[in-house]
């Protein structure tokens, strides 16, 4: 049961999140796009899921999205926080969160921007979204 | 794919709880799962040495089956621990039946036990990390839920108090119930005024956390007809994953039940119109609005005013989850096989001031993870075979 040759073995770095992160790291939000099912994938993956075929590529979104949903968290301790899934205009979902505003006043539909965020306690950096000015 | 399901290669025979509740933190899982193994043999008459096959799960063991068969001192036992969340129950059922259909058993037991509520949800639950999901810190399970829940307000106007509705009528069964956590009527101003956990949904909009477990017990058709409670039978099931993180799950406010559901109805030869008793694993309030919906009780969007005045409520049109449901009956965490023995005892007439009248379909449907594994099974008495 050999794997198959023309599998990259995903080495550090090269690791789905590796390269994810590498992105991330230099300031960008990566997605990987199937030649073979012209989608896009998130999360990131060894190969297609829609095809099993390694015909992934790497893209790099230009950051804005829709929020497709939203909560507001309430700890035991500390203040309630967002919590949001966004649309991305490249067309893959993922979760994150809507800073810089009333938790509350998040609306599904709203458009927002990625940035990065930094974490405070030296784990990976996260990305995180802003409101666009609504029209 | 070929069709191995034969309706009736095997029997549901007995069904028990273990104690329920708050048992101590003494009680180990294990403790749980035997006790209601052992009761729902008492209940038909069977012995532990005739039992032959293991189907179990529990997020506190991670070798749950290996843990069930040196307790009961079963070593030549088929075994089965597979998990797929709080729908474990429904496919082990089926697989039970299909390994009695197959010869690798006669007599099976699927079991659950659960002391959550003793040892405390994060000893018994450990959250595993997801690099796209954990750094944002959702409070899992519920603001996945809580998610569905908004998206489900924002398309189709539902309501908290719609979602309320569900939380009353759980409590209304519940309080027909002996066996129930909670014994005080709710309100929907209740339901609004507590504390909120993941908006929209309050804490009485989330499931209870309890300690518990159970059994039922499956035997061939030959070792079935021996025994004295009335016979209960698979008619059809259907299973769907359509993701395993709320991130990745397709559409918010359509879930796998559409599929599973279908492939259950479509077995059984039966549709919604033919059941007479329901249980929807409701774990939070939005879940019952979408097996509704995705189940075909009514149309999609329309599950907030279908649960309004009472209509699943006791002496409503539709009785669901008349033991009072994981809102207000017992949840442990993984509260599938809840569903199973409430529906075999519906079934055999056995539900007291909570009976439904001639119940002859049950459907039973399972949910694990956050929306993600959806398992529809429906049971027949002896008339329905």
């Amino acid at each position: 049961m050999g794997a198959a040759p023309q599998d990259q073995a995903p080495g550090r770095g090269e690791a789905p999140y590796g390269r994810y992160l590498a992105y991330l790291q230099a300031g960008q939000l990566a997605y990987q796009y199937s030649t073979a099912a012209a989608r896009p994938v998130f999360f990131p993956r060894v190969r297609c899921p829609y095809s099993g075929r390694d015909c992934l590529e790497w893209r790099v979104s230009q950051g804005r999205g829709t929020v497709y949903s939203t909560s507001v968290v309430y700890p035991r301790k500390g203040e309630p926080y967002n919590v949001a899934l966004i649309d991305l205009d490249e067309g893959f979902r993922m979760m994150s969160r809507v800073v810089d505003v009333d938790p509350h006043a998040v609306r599904i539909g709203h458009k927002v921007a990625f940035r990065v965020a930094q974490d405070p306690e030296g784990g990976d950096p996260v990305p995180e979204f802003t409101l666009l000015e609504q029209a | 794919m070929s069709n191995t399901f034969h309706r009736g290669a095997a029997v549901i025979v007995g069904a028990a709880e273990s104690d329920l509740g708050a048992v101590g933190e003494a009680c180990s899982p294990i403790d749980l799962m035997a006790q209601g193994v052992y009761r729902a043999l008492d209940d038909c008459g069977l012995r532990i040495d005739e039992v032959d096959g293991l189907f179990c799960a529990t997020s506190q063991s991670r070798l749950a089956g290996l843990a069930l068969a040196e307790y009961l001192r079963l070593p030549e036992a088929y075994i089965d621990s597979t998990s797929t969340g709080g729908s474990s129950f429904m496919g082990h059922l089926v697989r039970a039946q299909a390994a009695i259909a197959a010869g690798l058993c006669d007599v099976a037991v699927v079991a659950y036990g659960s002391t959550q509520r003793s040892l405390g949800r994060k000893q018994t639950s450990r959250a595993e990390w997801n690099p796209y999901e954990s750094p944002f810190k959702p409070f899992l399970p519920p603001t996945a839920y809580a998610l569905a829940a908004a998206r489900h307000m924002h398309q189709f106007g539902t309501t908290r108090e719609q979602l309320a509705e569900v939380a009353v009528a759980a409590r209304q069964w519940a309080l027909r119930n002996p066996a129930a956590w909670e014994k005080t009527p709710l309100t929907v101003e209740d339901v609004l005024a507590s504390r909120m956990v993941s908006h929209p949904l309050t804490i009485r909009d989330c499931c209870l956390v309890s300690d518990g477990g159970g059994a039922v017990v499956l035997a061939a058709p030959g070792r079935a007809a021996q025994l004295a409670k009335p016979p209960v039978y698979l008619l059809g099931s259907g299973h769907c994953t359509t993701h395993q993180t709320i991130s990745n799950m397709p559409d918010l406010v359509e879930t796998g039940a559409r599929v599973s559901g279908a492939k259950a109805y479509a077995q059984a030869g039966l549709g919604p119109a033919d059941i007479d008793v329901l249980g929807l694993y409701d774990a939070f309030t939005i879940n019952t609005i979408l097996f509704l919906e995705d189940l075909g009780f009514c149309a999609k969007g329309e599950g907030g005013a279908f649960v309004s005045g009472g209509r699943i409520a006791p002496g409503g049109a539709l009785p669901v989850n008349t033991n009072g449901g994981g809102l207000s009956y017992c949840h442990p965490g993984m509260y599938g096989i809840f569903l199973l023995i409430e529906a075999v005892r519906q079934l055999r007439g056995e539900c007291g001031a909570r009976q439904v009248p001639g119940a002859e379909v049950a459907l039973a449907h399972g949910n694990g993870g956050v929306l993600s594994s959806q398992y529809t099974v429906i049971l027949g008495g002896a008339a329905t075979l």
